[in-house]
């Protein structure tokens, strides 16, 4: 019935069989039958894992890897071992801890240690997991169509660099994405010393403007931030960082000493930072020059009480933002985003200055600088290469063919390459035109090193080793220079052996590799990387056009498949993006009132011509969007990629010129007639009146703390036909607090969830039904005026209600409460009668219409968590607060005969939360944070008047409105009475 | 037999008229003991059928066969083929099995209420009610089994000595379920087999073919008519009937049961258990003439099932339809009495909602519609009854849609609600049951007397029953 | 008197029979048993047939409906005692469907196999089939059959007995 779900997971080659042969890949040896027995999964498996080194040429010396807390000598089949890694998210590292059991990474979460990541991830760090097992990662060393070798491929680029010495390797180019690894720099300018003529350069469609990528700023010491255009605490290499830091300085629990910082946001279109603002205004992009300018001259010219009339539509809120800033000089930041023209970004580090804020908020770190201006380097790259001149071009990673400017015509130029190799995890657009496809090892199987936001250096240590033929980046680019390729492991310690001569070096390697993060300040020298000539010039569009109905596109990259790198990822395409929670698929977000202009449906196909070039897109009509903006995500259309990303979406960067990277004018759009249907998981973005997501004021909240969390209750316990002492709890309480004032709406439970629990993507098609399995979805309910509204974010797991209403229904008791009140599912008791979803107030349980785990492939089972059951077709599923983690800190516990410690069991989507807004413990201990929190005057429980007696709750959402514009905030209020249709 | 004992047992009177101008007399015509006997039995034992039943037989067949192909699919595939989800997690399975439970209560209610309260024009129908109820019920078993999600492991529902010690969850509407489905269709068919037991016998007596004399032989289980089985068999047909007469009544509380508690806006309402009885046996009463009507043309029985009986049964649902009206109104009412805004909210959304059309259609075929049966003209008229029939039977299925399906795709987040479409696969089941049900009635007029022949001579020899005061 | 198993008397009006039954037993005749094609009110009694069916469906209706309500008390507080919902392990109001519904059905089922078994059926032949024209009793003719061995059952006597309720006829009934 469903041919796209099932077909996504069938497998038609196994992983396993290749490394094998990986020295003589017969044709039929990569064909497997899905159907692979047990057994002989395993017995493959296991030999792939000891075959593996022999699959990769090079002759491996002995690798030791340092587990995170345990030593290695203490492994125990069974028992999880946790090392300390790195992932990168534009380059950036984010330290992870890695759990790996029996020798197969299976969960990834934060390294608390990592100043990009202090315990939290991304939603991508998650998902790497699934990257690492992906059936249809690129496999072997292709040759045009036909198999190769690693080998082979050594001996020709022997050849040819041969041939280059003579000219200095003026025919050699290396095109890398942004890199922060010291070890691949140093190699990279090793090349340049070899070969003085080559050239590397870099390419990173959604890189950051070098401006922002080098300022960090320090939210927890500012009281006022006005963002423009800037999605700090969801995008960018220290989102992580900077969501901690916000909501921390916004959480407020005793009102007496109730103290919150305010966020202004101009942005246009909705983003996670918006949607926390404290106020928001929808600006094009283009306006944010403008806006930019009056704050500062108002900054400039101190006059605390000018009010410029009618330049913009933004007086209040400009008016409002400059006089907080300058209230609080030297303890508030301007912040503008990556998307923004270096112009806005003069003028805010301007404001800043006059503020004084660098002391508390912006500094700048010191990174080895990067080219700056990666799009004049592209652009002459493509020249030479259309010229011939180029003999031979490395790709290490990205897809050029895909995501360059569309005016760069760089698929064309890449055909006169003489020889080009691409370096890359999946086979993709670039990879077919390349001669050359040299596998990637993911960063999980292989040595690296990078660097944080703040210059922090992580090694990267591999958990498992290479599943197929895969070569690492220090691998392929020592290559060039040497001969015989020293492995990856050699490379990158040598690197930091060079920096440290003493006879320390071997245990500050191992703290390093435990750690996660180079403590020893000595090795943290930001020396290396050939300090280039820094000419920061402009390579956007000049944010120009006085006529304000003109439309201006804007291209942004997807919140979840990014660049499109994500693309075959299924974890990451089912997560409902935030606002408009589609998934698998983008789409053209307009605004209600362009809608009503051009009398535009939703789902309606339009014809985008942006400057000559046509594009045809679905639309979506998004509330709090900039009137005349209309946002593209990027990452889709791919043509090249596997099973999941097919079909998936438009291709944006077919409009995206170089010209106008990020925002532009002149768009006009044009109606088809078409129709698309979208699958989303949350139709309905109103409340309808009803009160289950409370918000409130910080003023309010001072003047009556219980007021912000008013309305019905439960019953109290007392008032019950029952004996309401039937049911004591012994020893724990196990309960939850979610803190929607802290919750920035990031989706990062969801996706951690999901990784922890095994739990399926089911496609698109199956969404569209209404059948997606996240146990944790995070709901997104707008407020106040349909053109600009207010965003609240709620995430919902089971409650795990005291009066469960699902186990009352169910006929065989497959739903019942455990004595720690944990409403727990018995999947092999459930018959999938559906009753307990039907009765459940929240729409919390997930049941398995169809069998979504047949046909995994070999490498995907690998994904599974062993604690957690893989769930069968006809059982209904949910939140079980994670019970795996439970027991197996009961476990610790007993084995060290004490009780729990609070904080000592952390659900993965506690413990995934940048915002630290998902609390879990023992509400029977007094002390335990959890019951603190419930004690607090904001704590409510949902629909708690339905006597359902959840024992997740939530603290009431607080923002702190500047008074100033509290008119504004009226109108909103009674803009949701008419919005209400 | 000759003359002088016909003249004994007819009446030569004239059939008396009513004053809305209908024979008084159940059985019109000059029936005798022979009669009967031949009408109904050789309807039986001489196997021609009249062509329209093969039509019939055919159309059910393959009806029949679509609904073992769509169970099959759903066997392999599992319900993800139909169009439920969350949160519409019941769809069209719940609708079809209140629906068949519904239509399979005019039997009993026929056979053993109007049984006790000595209404002997029951006669000539109950028979084939009684079957009628059997097949209803028996598709009506099969949704809840077909609708879980591992419909292979249904026995969990009841308690048996189970290895690991488990139970059924006893406070579960579903168990309920399980057992007053199942004793409903145990004691219907005791109380059909019973009923059934001497016309068996009169068959096997009459077949002249062999196969006929073994088959009714057995069946028949060597009844000999003698004193005392009619003594222990009127007895306990009497207690069964006492016994159904509760049951009847309890069937469909229950069923409102799986509704009504649970707390979702919609379901959760106290006057569900009467409105479902009541909207039970009026669609009961709808499917009786539906099958009635063409039977008693087709094998010319209008003398045996006389417009009478059609008058009564269209009173009967004239009655219930008024009830069913009355529960709707209570419920609107009571949503908007409540002050609740989650009722409050459901009420408007059901008429108003996406499926608002659906509940304005069933306002349309359920309550507007059967308001023409105060018209004698229409009770009287078997072509316009039968379509009135039709409209009741169209209206309590979409009434069940309503309920179920509107209720559930906008409860009490908003953010979790849905719609529900339906699939071919839906449509595929709802209509093959109809075939399964229609093609055991064939097969039953085919093989069974389908009028009572022992009550129809005991008519016969005592007049007197026959004329309603 | 070896292979008779009675004497038998054929009317055609069930008044008749009715007749013929309460003569015969103010006659002394006991073991004996009418037949008629409808049950015939109040023939029973005449013949003096008595039974304690009622009783017995009494009796099952208890057993059933306190078997349901200890079924379902054993297993929620004895055999299988677990927290559903917060509610009392003894929510009796729960269990009071199924203790109906349970009583209905056994007694029920003791009323039908009661009335079969009291019947001696299902029993495949029986002596009296072998009467020519029986099978007119299931259709449009009454019998009365004295049975042989009866105390007070004489060839001769019996047959005048029968032929002096002016039946159709009097015919013997082999064994």
């Amino acid at each position: 019935m469903q041919p796209g779900a099932q077909s996504r997971f069938t497998d038609h080659g196994s992983p396993i069989i290749r490394t094998n042969s990986s020295n003589e890949f017969a044709p039929g040896a990569s064909e497997w039958p899905d159907d692979i027995s047990r057994r002989e999964f395993l017995r493959l498996a296991g030999a792939s894992l000891a075959l593996a080194g022999f699959g990769a040429c090079t002759k491996q010396p002995i690798e030791t890897i340092v587990p995170y807390v345990k030593q290695p000598e203490e492994i125990v089949p069974g028992k999880p071992l946790r090392f300390a890694s790195a992932t990168t998210l534009n380059g950036y590292a984010q330290g992870l801890v890695v759990t790996s059991r029996e020798g197969r990474p299976i969960k990834i979460e934060g390294n608390p240690d990592h100043p990009a990541s202090l315990g939290a991830t991304t939603i991508w760090a998650q998902a790497d997991l699934l990257e690492l097992y992906d059936p249809d990662r690129a496999q072997a060393v292709m040759r045009g169509e036909n198999i190769s070798t690693w080998n082979d491929f050594l001996r020709e680029i022997d050849s040819t660099l041969q041939a280059q010495r003579s000219g200095g390797g003026a025919g050699i180019r290396i095109l890398t994405e942004a890199i922060t690894s010291p070890t691949l720099i140093s190699q990279l300018q090793s090349i340049q010393q070899r070969f003085p003529n080559s050239k590397c350069i870099q390419w990173q469609p959604i890189a950051p403007e070098i401006a922002v990528a080098e300022t960090v700023y320090d939210l927890t010491k500012a009281r006022v931030i006005v963002a423009l255009d800037s999605d700090f605490l969801f995008m960018g290499p220290a989102a992580l960082r900077y969501a901690r830091d916000f909501s921390r300085a916004r959480r407020v629990r005793d009102p007496a000493s109730a103290a919150m910082n305010r966020l202004y946001v101009a942005e246009p279109t909705p983003t996670i930072t918006g949607s926390n603002a404290d106020h928001r205004i929808a600006a094009a992009a283009r306006d944010m020059l403008g806006i930019a300018r009056q704050i500062a001259t108002r900054i400039a010219s101190r006059q605390r009480s000018s009010i410029l009339k009618g330049e913009t539509k933004y007086d209040s809120w400009i008016q409002a933002a400059a006089e907080d800033l300058l209230a609080n000089r030297g303890a508030s930041i301007a912040i503008a985003g990556q998307t923004q023209t270096p112009e806005v970004h003069e003028l805010v580090a301007e404001i800043n200055r006059q503020l004084g804020n660098e002391a508390v908020g912006a500094r700048i770190a010191k990174l080895p600088s990067r080219p700056v201006n990666q799009l004049d380097d592209l652009r002459q790259l493509v020249q030479e290469m259309g010229q011939g001149k180029v003999e031979l071009l490395i790709i290490l990673g990205g897809n050029p063919v895909y995501n360059a400017p569309a005016d760069i015509e760089f698929a064309s130029a890449l055909r006169n390459v003489k020889t080009s190799v691409h370096h890359t995890l999946h086979a993709d657009e670039t990879s077919r035109i390349c001669h050359w496809v040299i596998p990637a090892a993911h960063f999980l199987e292989t040595w690296s090193d990078v660097r944080a936001f703040d210059g922090a250096v992580s090694i990267v240590q591999p958990l498992i080793e290479p599943l197929y033929a895969n070569i690492s980046t220090h691998e392929i680019i020592a290559a060039l220079v040497e001969q015989p390729v020293r492995s990856a492991y050699e490379i990158v310690r040598e690197f930091w052996r060079e920096r440290n001569q003493t006879a320390q070096f071997d245990i500050e390697w191992r703290r390093a590799l435990s750690d996660g993060i180079l403590q020893n300040p000595s090795w943290n020298t930001s020396s290396e990387g050939a300090e280039e000539s820094v000419a920061a010039t402009t390579t956007l569009s000049p944010a120009s056009s006085e006529k304000p109905s003109q439309l201006e596109i804007l291209f942004r990259a997807d919140a979840c498949v990014l660049d499109g790198r994500y693309a075959n990822n299924s974890w990451l395409q089912e997560l409902p993006r935030p606002f408009t929670k589609l998934t698998w698929e983008n789409a053209a977000l307009i605004s209600p009132e362009l809608a009503a202009r051009e009398k535009i449906d939703n789902g309606e196909v339009v014809e985008l011509i942006f400057r000559g070039r046509k594009l045809k897109a679905p639309v979506w009509i998004q509330p709090g969007q900039a009137e005349n903006s209309i946002t593209l995500h990027l990452g889709y259309g791919r043509t090249e990629v596997g099973r999941v990303g097919k079909d998936c979406g438009f291709n944006a960067y077919t409009l995206r010129t170089s010209e106008a990277l990020w925002f532009g004018d002149g768009l006009t759009i044009q109606k088809t007639g078409q129709k698309h249907s979208f699958a989303t998981t949350q139709h309905h973005h109103t409340m309808e009146g009803r009160d289950f997501l409370r918000t409130g004021t910080l003023a309010e909240f001072r003047a009556d703390a219980k007021r912000v969390a008013h309305s019905q209750e439960g019953p109290a316990r007392d008032e019950t036909l029952y004996d309401p002492n039937e049911y004591q709890n012994r020893g724990y309480a196990w309960g939850m607090v979610v803190d929607l004032g802290a919750c920035i709406g990031c989706s990062a439970c969801t996706i951690a969830c999901q990784a922890e629990n095994n739990i399926p993507a089911v496609g698109k098609q199956q969404v569209a039904l209404g059948r997606e399995m996240h146990w944790i979805r995070v709901d997104t309910y707008r407020s106040g005026n349909i053109d600009n509204p207010q965003f609240n974010h709620q995430p919902v797991p089971c409650m795990h209600c005291e009066r469960a209403p699902c186990e009352l229904v169910c006929p065989v008791g497959a739903t019942v409460h455990d004595d720690e009140g944990i409403n727990v599912q018995v999947y092999n008791r459930c018959i999938g009668t559906r009753y307990c979803s039907n009765n459940c107030p929240y729409k919390v349980r997930r049941f398995n219409f169809l069998e979504l785990n047949a046909g995994l492939s070999a490498t995907e089972k690998l994904a599974k968590n062993p604690n957690v059951t893989v769930r069968s077709r006809g059982v209904m599923e949910k939140c079980t607060y994670c019970i795996q983690r439970i027991e197996a800190a009961r476990i610790e516990a007993e084995l060290e005969n004490r009780s729990i410690r609070d904080g000592e069991v952390v659900p993965a989507c506690a413990q995934v939360c940048p915002a630290e807004a998902i609390i879990f413990g023992n509400i029977h201990d007094p002390n335990s944070r959890v019951s603190k929190l419930k004690r607090l005057p904001t704590n409510y429980g949902m629909l708690a008047e339905l006597n359902t007696r959840p024992r997740t709750t939530y603290l009431a959402k607080l923002r702190n409105p500047n008074p100033a514009l509290v008119i504004s905030e009226q109108r909103s209020v009674n803009g949701e009475q008419h919005e209400r249709t | 037999m000759n003359a002088l004992d016909r003249s004994l047992i007819t009446d030569h009177r004239s059939p008396a008229l009513s004053p809305l101008g209908y024979p008084t007399k159940l059985l019109t015509g000059e029936q005798t003991f022979e009669s009967v006997n031949k009408t109904i039995g050789s309807i039986v034992l001489q196997g021609r059928q009249p062509r329209s039943w093969w039509v019939g037989f055919i159309i059910a067949f393959t009806l029949l066969m679509i609904f073992f192909l769509a169970v099959s699919w759903l066997l392999i595939r599992g319900i993800g083929i139909w169009g439920v989800n969350i949160p519409v997690a019941w769809g069209f399975a719940i609708v079809n099995f209140v629906w068949w439970i519904g239509i399979g209560h005019a039997g009993t209610f026929i056979s053993a209420i109007l049984l006790l309260l000595f209404q002997h024009w029951r006669t000539s129908i109950n028979r084939l009610t009684e079957s009628m109820t059997l097949f209803a019920v028996a598709c009506a078993g099969l949704f809840p089994l077909l609708h879980l999600g591992r419909p292979w492991v249904f026995y969990w529902l009841f308690p048996y000595p189970d290895t690991m010690g488990v139970w059924p969850q006893f406070r579960s509407p579903l168990v309920w379920d399980i057992f007053a489905v199942g004793t409903y269709f145990t004691i219907s068919l005791l109380f059909w087999f019973l009923g059934l037991l001497p016309d068996l016998a009169t068959v096997r007596d009459r077949a002249r073919r062999n196969w006929q004399k073994k088959f009714y032989g057995v069946l028949a289980l060597g009844w000999r008519n003698s004193a005392t089985h009619w003594q222990r068999h009127q007895i306990a047909y009497l207690l069964l009937a006492g016994l159904a007469t509760p049951l009847v009544l309890s069937v469909h509380s229950v069923v409102s049961l799986d509704f009504a508690v649970a707390q979702l806006p919609g379901w959760h309402s106290t006057i569900f258990p009467p409105y479902f009885v009541a909207g039970a046996v009026y669609s009961g009463f709808a499917m009786v003439l539906n099958i009635v009507i063409p039977v008693r043309k087709i094998y010319r029985l209008q003398d045996l099932i006389t417009l009478r009986h059609l008058n009564n049964m269209a009173n009967v649902m004239l009655a219930t339809g008024l009830i069913v009206s009355y529960g709707y109104f209570i419920e609107a009412f009571m949503a908007w009495y409540s002050g609740d805004i989650f009722d409050q909210y459901m009420m408007t959304n059901r008429a108003f909602g996406p499926y608002g059309w659906m509940f304005w259609a069933l306002m349309f075929f359920n309550v507007l519609v059967p308001q023409t049966l105060w018209s004698a003209r229409v009770r009287r008229n078997p072509l316009t009854l039968f379509f009135v029939a039709l409209s009741v039977n169209i209206g309590m299925w979409l009434e069940r849609f309503v309920i179920v399906i509107t209720s559930l795709h906008r409860d009490f987040v908003p953010s979790a609600w849905g719609t529900f479409f339906p699939t071919v696969w839906d449509w595929a089941t709802l209509f093959g049951s109809v075939g399964l049900f229609l093609t055991l009635l064939f097969l039953f007029m085919r093989f069974l007397p389908m009028i009572a022949i022992s009550e129809s001579r005991k008519l016969v020899a005592e007049p007197q029953k026959a004329i309603t005061p | 008197m070896k292979n008779v198993f009675g004497l038998a008397a054929e009317f055609s009006v069930h008044e008749d029979l009715l007749r013929a039954a309460e003569k015969a037993y103010t006659a002394g005749y006991r073991r004996m048993d009418g037949f008629a094609p409808f049950p015939v009110e109040g023939l029973a009694e005449a013949l003096g047939k008595r039974t304690r069916l009622p009783l017995l469906v009494l009796i099952g209706g208890i057993i059933g409906g306190a078997g349901a309500y200890y079924m379902q008390w054993y297993a929620n507080l004895v055999s299988y005692p677990v927290n559903i919902g917060g509610r009392p392990m003894h929510s009796w109001p729960a269990f009071i469907p199924i203790t109906f519904e349970l009583t209905v059905l056994c007694a029920g089922l003791v009323a039908f196999f009661g009335a079969l078994a009291l019947s001696g059926l299902p029993r495949p032949h029986h002596p009296i089939f072998n009467l020519p024209e029986f099978e007119r009793a299931s259709q449009d003719r009454f019998f009365l059959c004295i049975e042989a061995d009866d105390p007070k059952f004489d060839a001769e006597n019996t047959r005048a007995f029968l032929q002096g309720l002016n039946p159709l006829n009097v015919a013997e009934v082999a064994k």
